[in-house]
């Protein structure tokens, strides 16, 4: 067991370079955004469904709403007696009418690119 | 203990029995999971408008005594104005919902060598044929372009991959694929916002103003044709179109391949 320093020193240097991203990133790490409401969205108080449905399943909700409106015919979302045209560029975008601010900005923070917006349209923002 | 063949198997039996009903479990508490997320939303429901136009088959009759070349030209603006149909400069990459053609292409089994002056020159207005046999939907591999009960030949454009099937597929050439990003070199004049674009790689083709049947309007291709379009039920005996199509000929496309289109031409 004479190489008993140089496998220790090995050891040192494997762990350091392997956890360089922890301690390289540590402290960095930007805070999750926070998302900016419309006056007309804060005005309405709650979105279709309460927000922590809106914040964890949104796209389940959406994905919903494209099936039952092309494929079913079926264009109205009723819930809890009110009814909304299931409608993502005619009825989100209505009040949540900051794309940017909005959607974009967790998008990015979490990394994923939803195609909505190749096809639907959404408001014009001043710069 | 000593360690032979035997007890090695014994052993690594009993550990992927363990390991797969782990997987086994996983599997069960994930399923109560989707369960459970799909009961939340179970108090919501969806239906249709309630001023939506609806028919056992829908269905259109072109009276082409009324029509003439500005006609054509007012409904494919009307028409694409709606559904934001790009206008590419280059021909190859041209969009198309409705169109005008002439009778020899419109007709090709009914040109006879002495035809008509009439109809030698007239143009057809030619579209979807939303035929009651579509042979595009069978030849979509995704069910994006599918049927509705009501007949109407519909795009999902959500689902088209872009194969290009449906144009081989279909007879009248009512397809048209986006080579091009419709968005680009403003392609588009007006953007309705009311109504998506596509995207560069899907197929596209008439609707038949499915999403204005939903609020109550009229095809924007027959409110823009001074009344040589009349949209209607052709399940329903008392309809217009079913009416005129009692009291005049009318013939429709290529009907000899059975695929039984929706769309009749009072000639």
């Amino acid at each position: 067991m004479n190489d008993k320093p140089k496998i220790i020193i090995g050891l040192i240097i494997f762990f350091a370079v392997f956890t360089f991203p922890f301690w390289y990133n540590h402290g960095a790490a930007s805070s999750a955004p926070e998302v900016k409401l419309t006056e007309k969205a804060k005005a309405a108080k709650q979105c279709v469904r309460d927000t922590e449905f809106m914040r964890k399943e949104h796209m389940q909700l959406l994905n919903d709403w494209r099936n039952r409106t092309v494929r079913d015919a079926q264009r109205i979302y009723e819930i809890d007696g009110k009814e909304y045209m299931a409608s993502l560029s005619n009825t989100c975008m209505d009040c949540h009418s900051n794309k940017a601010e909005f959607c974009d900005k967790c998008h990015e923070y979490a990394s994923v690119n939803p195609y909505c917006w190749d096809c639907h349209t959404y408001p014009k923002e001043k710069k | 203990m000593e360690k032979n063949r035997r007890s090695f198997l014994k052993f690594a039996g009993i550990s992927v029995l363990g390991l797969g009903s782990l997987s086994l479990l996983d599997g069960l508490t994930s399923d109560g999971v989707i369960a459970s997320s799909g009961q939340t939303s179970a108090e919501a429901t969806f239906k249709t408008t309630a001023n939506a136009l609806t028919a056992q088959r829908w269905g259109m009759v072109i009276d082409t005594r009324k029509i003439d070349g500005g006609i054509c030209k007012d409904m494919e603006e009307a028409c694409h104005t709606a559904h934001n149909v790009p206008d590419h400069e280059e021909k190859r990459h041209e969009i198309k919902w409705i169109w005008e053609t002439e009778y020899k292409h419109a007709f090709p089994e009914k040109t006879d060598e002495f035809l008509t002056e009439r109809l030698k020159d007239l143009p057809i207005p030619v579209l979807c044929n939303h035929c009651q046999n579509p042979p595009c939907v069978q030849a979509c591999p995704t069910q994006a372009t599918f049927q509705r009960p009501d007949g109407i030949v519909m795009m999902d454009f959500h689902r088209c991959i872009g194969c290009r099937f449906c144009m081989a597929a279909c007879p009248f050439g009512s397809r048209s694929f986006n080579f091009r990003d419709p968005r680009a070199d403003n392609a588009i004049k007006h953007e309705n916002p009311d109504f998506p674009t596509r995207m560069k790689g899907v197929v596209e083709k008439c609707n038949f103003c499915a999403e204005r049947l939903a609020v109550g309007k009229q095809p924007a291709c027959v409110e823009a044709s001074q009344g040589a379009l009349i949209f209607g039920d052709l399940g329903d005996p008392e309809s217009e179109v079913r009416q005129l199509l009692k009291e005049n000929y009318a013939i429709r496309r290529k009907q000899n391949l059975g695929t039984n289109p929706s769309v009749y031409y009072l000639v």
